[in-house]
């Protein structure tokens, strides 16, 4: 096709916008304007650095027994005392650091895709798709998600693995309802209808028009579950059917050091502030997303 | 010139917890090649849904419940709603622009994206290939620096500029029919001036017909050949555009006619609207729909049902009784 000189244009004077901010310039100002979110944002680096170089960091070995030394307050050495093990907190600390946020990542992964599934199908076919899968996630949903995470995990026993299948299973709820509810409103858009009148099956209008425009509460769900997920993974192992011993996670952590409260209290302060610290910074770092991604505050310059 | 679309006794139905709403009653038209056909009517006289009809685009509680829509040759309420044989009518060989320019464009994906999908989905083109006829055709619709302005967001064009777009997407894989349901309605006049211009040009140079819904009686004066006006979801008038305007029959037609300011009119001479409103499809009676609000009625319309299109001459059709020749109000 030739391309001809094109007709007059009326709005000519609108088309050459201002250079104009980015959309990722707003992004980065509104999300970097408070200073907690951005607190939130160093000790949430900090601490998956902390995770990545694990053996690199860490003073000791987090398994290796040391009898000679157990119980030690928080010294030169062990700078944040030892166990009744003699193993170094601060190392378990470190490891514990691994654990929660591996699965974290995991179980927030395996929800998300599970969920977003099952709530983009139930929310654009409608009908009995509709009520068969949502009736189900309603059901799920009607439990309080630690007291199911709970007894999925008693059910199966201890460990990574069922811990993982576990907290999905009782996230899972949240991300389908979550999702449904976006899919039914973003489906009544025209943008929709018009695909649909261009010939898009419904595969490509789910995947390319749908689910794109249905990702940023998610990716504030995200952020925001996965703080929830570390601190259900550690009242699991705190209950003592979470990770199992001798691998470190900060619930067993706190649960072991709790007969030594008196004591030394440290042993359980410890983790439990490593937890608090862990969760805080998620929770302000998806906040942070939540403000940057809302179109309400798009307009700010 | 052949007929390129006939549609027969259509009936779309929407089931509501109040009742059964029959927004398209037995509406049928023909369009030929190559022809700009204008479908007027007031909100909600079912000329939206007849057009969606036709593309299969009703969704629940909606329902095509009668008629035939024939493309072609082929009927095209014989294919699934959503199977591949009606897709690859959509958009390809029937294709439609809506009325919102300002949500009718994802805003997720950039213009060149979505442009591009089509002409990779039915002309089967590579992306290369796609994305140069997709600047060809930003070009012809009238969009300036198409090269640069392919990779921007909706958010970025103005209305206009984003009608023109859907124009150039709606034109993409040469369709034979492009229904624009009021594609000028949210844009001010001077643009909706001009689209319907660049519309008028862009269909003849890719020889494909043009079915321009409107509430706008003004719209299609111009550009229109043949028009249909539609009340209560059917046709009560069509005819020749000279027809239409030159010697309306239908108690509707001048009505809506009575209703367009005129600057030949002396000053100070009234607007004459309609009285009342559209009635409820819900429950309609079996005489005629326009009844209640029609200043020619007579006996006959309260005891007879609606009738059917009758002619008035070779290519003009009314449904009514009354003889609004000789009683000029």
């Amino acid at each position: 096709m030739v391309n001809e000189a094109t007709p007059n244009v009326a709005d000519n004077g609108r088309l050459e916008l201002p250079p104009g901010v980015s959309e990722w310039h707003r992004f980065r100002r509104v999300f970097l304007s408070r200073g907690v979110v951005v607190f939130g944002m160093i000790i949430m680096v900090l601490f998956i650095f902390v995770a990545i170089f694990a053996p690199l960091i860490a003073p000791y070995d987090p398994y290796e027994p040391d009898l000679d030394n157990t119980l030690q307050n928080p010294s030169a050495a062990h700078w944040l005392g030892t166990d009744a093990l003699g193993r170094d907190t601060l190392t378990r600390i470190i490891y514990g650091t691994r654990t929660s946020l591996e699965i974290g990542l995991i179980v927030v992964a395996f929800a998300c895709i599970i969920g977003i599934t099952l709530g983009t199908l139930a929310g654009f076919y409608g009908g009995w798709t509709y009520i068969i899968i949502m009736r189900f996630v309603d059901a799920l949903m009607s439990f309080p998600m630690i007291l199911l995470a709970l007894v999925i995990a008693a059910l199966l026993g201890g460990g990574m693995k069922n811990v993982i299948i576990a907290l999905s299973v009782a996230l899972m709820p949240g991300y389908a309802r979550l999702m449904c509810g976006q899919v039914l409103s973003v489906k009544q858009n025209d943008y929709i209808l018009a695909a649909r009148s261009m010939g898009a099956s419904n595969l490509r209008i789910m995947l390319r028009h749908v689910v794109l425009n249905c990702v940023s509460p998610i990716i504030v769900q995200i952020t925001m579950m996965l703080g929830v997920t570390i601190l259900a993974e550690a009242g699991l192992s705190f209950l003592g059917i979470g990770i199992t011993p001798p691998t470190a996670a900060w619930g067993n952590m706190v649960a072991d050091a709790q007969q030594y409260l008196l004591v030394l209290p440290i042993l359980s302060f410890a983790p439990g502030l490593a937890l608090m610290l862990v969760v805080f910074a998620f929770n302000m770092v998806g906040d942070g997303l939540r403000d940057a991604l809302d179109p309400r505050l798009r307009g700010i310059l | 010139m052949p007929e390129l679309l006939k549609v027969n006794n259509l009936v779309t139905q929407f089931k509501t917890e109040s009742g059964v709403v029959k927004a398209v009653d037995g509406v049928s038209y023909y369009i030929n090649e190559q022809e700009i056909v204008g479908l007027v009517g007031e909100s909600g006289c079912g000329k939206s849904v007849s057009q969606l009809s036709v593309m299969q685009l009703i969704s629940a509680p909606g329902e095509i419940t009668g008629g035939e829509v024939i493309f072609e040759g082929q009927n095209l309420l014989e294919y699934k709603a959503n199977g591949p044989e009606m897709r690859s009518v959509r958009g390809a060989r029937i294709a439609m622009i809506f009325q919102e320019p300002m949500t009718s464009l994802n805003p997720v994906l950039t213009i060149g994206q979505q442009l591009t999908e089509m002409l990779v989905l039915h002309m089967k083109m590579n992306d290369e290939a796609a994305r140069k006829r997709a600047i060809d055709l930003m070009g012809l619709v009238g969009i300036p620096a198409a090269e640069k302005r392919i990779d921007d967001y909706p958010h970025h064009f103005s209305g206009g500029m984003r009608q023109r777009v859907m124009i150039a997407m709606g034109l993409s894989c040469n369709p034979r029919i492009l229904i624009a349901d009021e594609p000028t309605t949210a844009l001010d006049v001077t643009t909706q001036a001009q689209l319907l211009e660049m519309m008028k040009d862009m269909v003849q140079r890719f020889r494909a017909s043009l079915v321009i819904v409107t509430h706008n009686l003004g719209v299609v004066a111009r550009y229109a050949q043949r028009i249909y006006i539609m009340y209560a979801g059917r046709i009560v008038e069509s005819g020749t555009t000279k027809e239409i305007f030159g010697q309306p029959r239908h108690p509707y037609t001048i009505g809506l006619l009575k209703c367009i300011p005129r600057l030949d009119e002396a000053e100070g001479t009234k607007l004459v609207p309609i009285v009342g409103l559209p009635p409820n499809l819900i429950n309609m009676p079996p005489t005629c729909a326009f009844l209640p609000r029609c200043s020619y009625k007579i006996d006959k319309c309260f005891k007879e049902p609606w009738p059917e299109l009758t002619p008035v001459s070779d290519n003009h059709f009314i449904r009514c009784y009354a003889n609004t020749e000789e009683n000029k109000k």
